[in-house]
């Protein structure tokens, strides 16, 4: 029993059907990691970001050398670094959180290029016209550019998402109980595991393809021009 | 502070880190070509095999890849009558070999679609067979294109390398793991553990710029 | 005259090394004699979709002959040398190169189309010159002349890098066999394009508009070495081209083409000086008022 379902193992279908919803739960989890991951990863990436672009060296190498740490180094490491390491300087949170800031940490690295790349994507030309109306600078980031980025940038923010919702299984050794987790505890009890994980790897795959297609709908109805300000 | 508590285990852990990356792209990068030339194929059935192949190692998270093969194949083989169970050795290097080889296969499908189509016409000119076409103008021509792609999934790979502690292989992260369960003290270990991933990226990362130079030597004329 | 290039040879026992080259020069040696062309379409329709591009042509060309191709563009004067160098197929029709069919093979005294391996046999009498060059950008001059003799021809590298150096020196280019592509100007490039068509030793020569693609004064070099090649070797050529001039120069015959049709062929002077047919004449004039 897990989560409070009994699950059948009178045959393996009726085995199968059974830890459907048990799997379920675990998907939650997964796809409450994978949200809130994202959205660290989109906050922290912004602020990286704005450091490396920093005219400043003091401010901006010290970030380029960051970024380039947490791109070399694995997510799990950084996880077992903050599981283990926060609680001795009496940070304590509870494991799904830390799961879930480790997950925003490693791809806020990633993020801040994506970030990086769409800004510097948008034509020079476009600030130099925005200065020669005399537009404040905040408003020129605000209307002229963002707007204009934001499409391009689009499908690899897609893609990193879906990847994200991948490593969430890494959270597993700190007892956060996402979809593989829950398999694997099934797994354990019941010593069957090639229903539990090959059921979790075929709920990863249309998830996989239905996030892909829905990455490329967005891609296709976002206007490449921008998004349109009347 | 002890060193000997940290340095032996933590180098017997590099040097199965190190083991490990190396045969799994190996195997990798076999599979990036296989899989990458056969959904170009004009075989149906070598094609459809490789898209198949390519969607469920990139469309799976690779911790569930690794737990299928390590403790949900061998279950099947028992039904089957076969014996799969597999060393964790085995077990990661196939999991890593076979997903970092799923997206490496859209790096190069890539990287062939984008030869000319003139080039093949010249081929076809000189009366080259198909396979003599693909393996002497298209390949060589491919391969540059490749290479800084290459590079970003071979420090990927090394990076996934540290799944396999969670099958109690002693890699690396196993060794720290053991290390932090002696000393209770996760500070020390696991930030030197952080810098020795650091740093054989960095190696990687050079051998990969050093790669891509030496296959990429006739583009140099460019203009 | 002295004769570097293989093709005069036909009536004696050629240095190629396979077999069938050696029959394929006695029967050509023989039809030259009777007259038979070395080139026939016979009502040879070709569409790309809906659009046809080719209007059941009937084409010859003699053993030797040195035959352009002008028209206005969509004439399907490209797809000519195309189809011929097996880059494209046909509708419909038959195209007999040297006595056999190209895109159909003889089984049971019936034609039927033709299997990857016969065209791959009836290529070999073919070079085709691209407008773009297409030289294999990762080979130096040396190696793209010799790669495909080597391949395809079975050829040793020796035998190989004889034929290399004849056919460098022939378009002038002996010292830059170790250069890139890359490394050469445009003019060099197409030059290195025409001397590993011929390291082939094929029977026909086709050029795709050789010259289309270069800078102004780079024209002239690369139309030199044609001009010796039409000169001083017995190759039958079909040359696409814009260059009027040099088309009175060279050829023994000048095609007009337009709308998938010849509309008018003959000596240089009848079509290009004299042209009889209207479509003919204003092709020309727009011509001359566009140079």
């Amino acid at each position: 029993m897990l989560f409070g379902i009994e699950w059948d193992t009178s045959s393996n279908w009726a085995f199968a059907v059974s830890i459907f919803p048990i799997l379920l739960k675990g998907l939650l989890v997964t796809l409450q990691a994978t949200v809130l991951g994202f959205l660290v990863a989109m906050v922290l990436g912004l602020i990286l970001a704005g450091l490396k672009s920093a005219r400043l060296a003091i401010i901006s190498w010290p970030a380029k050398f960051i970024t380039e740490f947490i791109r070399d180094t694995p997510l799990l490491v950084q996880l077992f670094f903050l599981y283990y390491v926060l609680p001795e300087h009496g940070i304590v949170l509870p494991a799904f959180l830390t799961g879930a800031l480790a997950l925003g940490v490693q791809y806020s690295a990633y993020l801040s290029e994506v970030y990086r790349a769409g800004i510097e994507s948008i034509p020079r030309g476009q600030t130099e016209a925005s200065r020669a109306l005399d537009l404040a600078p905040v408003r020129t980031f605000g209307f002229i550019i963002l707007p204009q980025a934001i499409p391009r940038i689009i499908p690899a923010m897609g893609n990193y998402l879906v990847s994200i919702m991948k490593d969430v299984p890494v959270l597993s050794v700190v007892t956060v109980l996402e979809m593989l987790n829950v398999a694997k505890i099934i797994g354990d009890r019941t010593f069957n595991y090639l229903i539990p994980l090959s059921m979790v790897g075929v709920i990863y795959l249309i998830l996989t393809i239905v996030a892909s297609y829905g990455v490329r709908y967005l891609d296709t109805h976002l206007p490449k021009r921008g998004i349109p300000l009347r | 502070m002890d060193w000997n508590i940290y340095l032996t285990p933590l180098l017997q852990g590099a040097w199965v880190t190190v083991q490990l990356t190396v045969y799994s792209t190996i195997l990798g990068a076999i599979t990036a070509f296989v899989f990458g030339i056969g959904k170009l194929s004009s075989n149906w059935l070598y094609r459809g095999f490789s898209i198949c192949f390519v969607e469920i190692f990139r469309g799976t998270s690779l911790l569930v890849q690794l737990f299928w093969l390590f403790f949900a194949l061998p279950l099947l083989g028992q039904a089957l009558g076969l014996d799969f169970r597999m060393a964790p050795l085995v077990a990661g290097t196939l999991a890593l070999g076979f997903n970092i080889g799923a997206y490496g296969a859209e790096v190069v499908r890539g990287a062939l679609q984008a030869v000319p189509r003139s080039q093949f016409e010249a081929a076809k000119a000189l009366d080259f067979t198909p396979r003599q076409t693909l393996r002497f103008i298209c390949l060589p021509q491919a391969i540059p294109e490749m290479m800084p792609s290459f590079g970003n999934l071979a420090v990927q790979n090394l990076k996934d390398t540290a799944l396999v502690s969670l099958i109690s292989l002693g890699d690396m992260a196993f060794r720290a793991e053991q290390i932090r369960n002696y000393t209770q003290d996760s500070t020390t270990v696991y930030t030197i553990l952080l810098f020795m991933y650091f740093g054989m990226a960095l190696i990687l990362t050079g051998i990969m710029k050093l790669l891509e130079r030496s296959v990429g030597r006739w583009r140099a004329g460019r203009a | 005259m002295n004769n570097p290039m293989n093709n005069d040879n036909v009536n004696t026992v050629p240095d190629a090394p396979h077999g069938e080259d050696v029959a394929n020069a006695d029967d050509a040696a023989t039809r030259s004699e009777t007259g038979e062309p070395i080139i026939r379409f016979e009502k040879v329709v070709k569409k790309f979709g809906d659009v046809t591009v080719l209007d059941e042509l009937d084409f010859e060309v003699r053993k030797g002959e040195k035959v352009t191709i002008i028209g206005p563009s969509g004439s399907g004067k490209s797809t000519v040398l195309r189809i011929l160098m097996t880059l494209e197929n046909i509708n419909d029709g038959v195209i007999y190169v040297t006595g056999r069919p190209l895109w159909h093979e003889e089984k049971n005294g019936e034609l039927v189309p033709a299997s990857e391996e016969h065209l791959r046999e009836m290529r070999k009498e073919m070079g085709m010159v691209f407008q773009q060059f297409n030289l294999f950008p990762h080979m130096t001059v040396r190696r793209n002349v010799t790669e495909a003799p080597v391949q395809v021809l079975k050829l040793s590298k020796d035998e190989a890098n004889e034929r290399a150096d004849k056919y460098l020196e022939l378009v002038g280019l002996s010292d830059q066999s170790d250069k890139f592509p890359s490394q050469l100007s445009g003019g060099q490039q197409q030059r290195v394009a025409i001397a590993r068509a011929l390291a082939m030793r094929p029977n026909i020569m086709l050029f795709d508009e050789p010259t289309s693609s270069l800078d102004p004064e780079l024209v002239g070099e690369v139309l030199n070495v044609i001009q010796r090649l039409a000169e001083e070797h017995d190759l039958t050529m079909l040359l696409v081209t814009h260059e009027m001039q040099f088309a009175k120069q060279i050829s023994d015959r000048v095609c007009f083409f337009d709308k998938g049709k010849i509309v008018e062929q003959g000596t240089p002077d009848e079509v290009l000086v004299n042209p009889q047919e209207p479509r003919t004449q204003e092709f020309l004039k727009s011509f001359i008022e566009q140079h």
